[in-house]
């Protein structure tokens, strides 16, 4: 592999990550969708990147999947929705802005860490792919905890999605049907997220989780 | 007309798919329980068949082993009992207007959707497949957990699917790092995630990746066993979906992600310089166990009393295949099947009794051996089996895992029989409550189906008192793989 394939690689693998600390600080629900497409199309290159230099065209599909699906459709129904309901107000984080970040930046050198030393024999692409991939899937855990938001929360859940494709390209030869399978999971988790949202807000009147921490724990 | 060979492994799998497009389609309610029982028997006679036929040859993506036979057997069994019991249980949710018809034509599909993704994740052989279809099965119970709609029902749904997810993610993550453990040695494509070809070349693999990879598996599949700490979703989702869910995710939902887990806990064992899995699975089956066991004494609601029971029995079987050796596998093995077997046959009966008595709390059910004489005796006696009192075939399984750890790591017998007294304890002050005093409540007549209740305890019962040989010999047979 030249030296040239592996810096973009590189480059766009960490651009993700980039991305995925854009999402901790926006508190706006609607920027925050749009940081979401940015993150979708960021995975987009890095896929299509990855089916160019390991000569291997099925990537393309997932890439396609991934700039077709995640960062348009979704993003635009998704903005559909929070017009519906109104909620283009603040998002409450349960924590502030500040230790966010900081916990964000020990997450990812957690996971350099633990990849990088547990991996010095396998091939570099991939091993600083996984380790920006955990990054990705560790920062969208991070976005979980932190929103309160159900909106929010589905979309730390889906860039947590995006960093397991991530690892599942960088794994050379990796087979196509775990593609599939993950963006089908992803179709499948949308539309669970889509009646979970309606049913909340068929009954609530607000997609505000913290509404539904009332009746945590035993009924009295 | 040429004649299609009988394949058991395949029709475990074409049986509940077709079952629900038909159901899917399926305006009538009475119809649809009674297909649903039906094609939950004919699954059953599929998988049973699995002893008869020959044994298929291991392919690409499915294979029958010795281990994976029990897993389908048991899970449909539990799963035939529960739809007769949901037959039942339906009915009178119609009646009282929880349910509306269109519901039921959704819960019935996805009952069938829900057979189809366990069953198909006991027979991949591929990793990946595997994954797709616990993930699979996980999002039907996230849809039927929140059938009611209810401000808990919901809340408990949306708690299931969030920390569900996580898991699963953990899980996908740790099968890629297991398949680029195996690249170098097996090669790209599809086979370096066929699981025979795994094992098979284990031991070259970087141990140190396979480290990592079983570290994110457990934690991943962990979550869908209801390990603590990650067990959060577990009693909520038994608490506020429809019963006989609750019996099938604790009679199986948890088995599957366990035959996961022990499915990695065998591959890491093929390679000699990989850390061991069992400490790892002890500390987190101790930590259930006496973590669930202090928690069973706080509980109001009965459903949530049994979802930290199935936490407590989760985490005495991760102890136990977490032990290893011949024997503590054997009595995982055995637990395992009893729990199943037992805690449905719990949540039978306290399905039924929460519609009798029209609340799930506890501190409002009293007498039910003198209103309800049967439904109370049954709901005595499983819980009798499931605190591990002898006869019954816990007690056995119990006795078995407490002498293996004695014989193994004696120090460890002290945390893991202070866990189960103090269990013991909790159960048995809850149902004597339960069952005896003055009634309380409605003392109509229970509209119940008691055949699929005390089938499970008279099996339990039976291996308390007597396992055949050829059973004992099956199930040695299965410890010895486990290693």
């Amino acid at each position: 592999m030249t030296s040239l394939s592996f810096d973009i690689a590189h480059l766009l693998a960490g651009g993700l990550v980039l991305v995925s600390f854009m999402m901790l600080y926006q508190d706006r629900l609607s920027a925050l969708i749009n940081v979401y497409a940015l993150h979708a199309l960021v995975l987009t290159l890095s896929v299509a990147w990855q089916a160019q230099v390991q000569h291997a065209p099925h990537l393309y599909v997932t890439a396609a999947i991934a700039l077709g699906f995640k960062a348009v459709v979704i993003p635009l129904v998704l903005h559909r929705i929070v017009r519906r309901l109104g909620i283009h107000r603040d998002i409450e984080t349960v924590v502030g802005i500040g230790p966010t970040m900081l916990a964000g930046m020990g997450l990812v050198a957690l996971s350099m860490v633990v990849i990088l030393r547990i991996t010095p024999e396998a091939d570099p692409l991939a091993r600083e792919d996984l380790s920006f991939a955990l990054s990705v899937l560790l920062l969208g855990l991070l976005v979980m905890v932190t929103r309160r938001n159900a909106v929010s929360q589905v979309i730390g859940f889906m860039s947590l999605e995006n960093g397991l494709i991530l690892a599942a390209t960088g794994a050379r030869g990796m087979p196509l049907v775990v593609e599939i399978s993950v963006a089908f999971s992803i179709v499948i988790a949308f539309i669970v997220i889509g009646i979970f949202l309606f049913r909340i807000r068929e009954r609530f009147d607000t997609v505000d989780v913290g509404a539904l921490d009332s009746f945590r724990g035993e009924r009295r | 007309m040429i004649a299609i060979p009988f394949q058991p492994e395949i029709a475990v799998l074409v049986i509940p798919v077709v079952a629900a497009a038909v159901l899917a389609a399926l305006p009538g309610y009475r119809i649809a329980a009674r297909l649903n029982v039906l094609a939950s028997l004919l699954t059953l006679l599929a998988a049973l068949s699995l002893f008869v036929t020959k044994r298929p040859e291991t392919g690409t993506y499915l294979f029958v082993d010795d281990l994976n036979i029990v897993f389908i057997v048991l899970n449909t069994f539990v799963g035939f009992t529960a739809s007769l019991f949901s037959a039942s249980y339906i009915a009178h949710e119609l009646e009282t207007g929880r349910l509306t018809p269109a519901n039921l034509r959704f819960y019935h599909a996805m009952y069938q959707i829900m057979m189809f993704g366990m069953n198909l994740a006991f027979v991949a052989n591929n990793i990946g497949l595997m994954w797709v279809a616990v993930e699979l099965a996980t999002l039907t119970t996230v849809m039927m957990v929140g059938i009611y709609r209810t401000h808990e029902a919901l809340e408990a749904a949306w708690k299931y699917f969030l920390l569900g997810s996580v898991g699963i993610a953990f899980a996908l993550f740790g099968t890629i790092l297991v398949y680029l453990a195996a690249r170098p040695h097996i090669g790209e494509g599809d086979d370096a995630m066929i699981w025979t070809l795994l094992v098979e070349h284990a031991a070259v693999f970087d141990p140190a990746l396979l480290n990592l990879a079983f570290i994110f598996l457990m934690l991943g599949y962990g979550t869908k066993v209801g390990l603590a700490p990650l067990h959060a979703w577990l009693p909520d989702a038994h608490a506020e979906g429809p019963t006989p869910i609750s019996a099938v995710l604790s009679g199986l939902l948890l088995n599957v992600a366990l035959y996961a887990v022990l499915r990695f806990k065998i591959l890491l064992a093929a390679n000699p310089d990989a850390i061991g899995p069992g400490p790892l699975m002890m500390t987190l089956g101790l930590l259930s166990l006496i973590f669930a066991a202090f928690m069973l004494y706080r509980r109001r609601d009965i459903k949530r009393l049994f979802a930290y029971s199935s936490i407590e029995h989760m985490g005495i079987i991760v102890f136990a295949f977490g032990l290893g050796g011949p024997l503590a596998n054997f009595a995982g093995l055995l637990h395992m099947v009893m729990h199943s077997l037992t805690k449905s046959a719990i949540f039978y009966a306290v399905g039924h009794v929460a519609q009798v008595k029209g609340t799930q709390r506890i501190s409002e059910l009293r007498g039910l051996t003198e209103s309800h004489p049967a439904l109370g005796w049954g709901l005595l006696v499983g819980v009798v089996a499931i605190a591990g009192l002898p006869p019954m075939g816990i007690f056995m399984s119990e006795f078995l895992i407490v002498s293996s750890t004695f014989a193994v790591q004696p120090l460890l017998a002290i945390p893991l029989v202070f866990g189960l007294l103090v269990a013991f304890g909790a159960l048995l002050l809850r149902v004597t409550g339960i069952a005896f005093g003055e009634p309380t409540g409605s003392t109509a007549p229970a509209q119940a189906s008691y055949v699929p209740l005390f089938a499970h305890l008279a099996l339990v019962l039976a291996a308390g008192l007597y396992l055949p040989s050829a059973l004992v010999g099956w199930f040695q047979h299965i410890a010895g793989i486990l290693g």
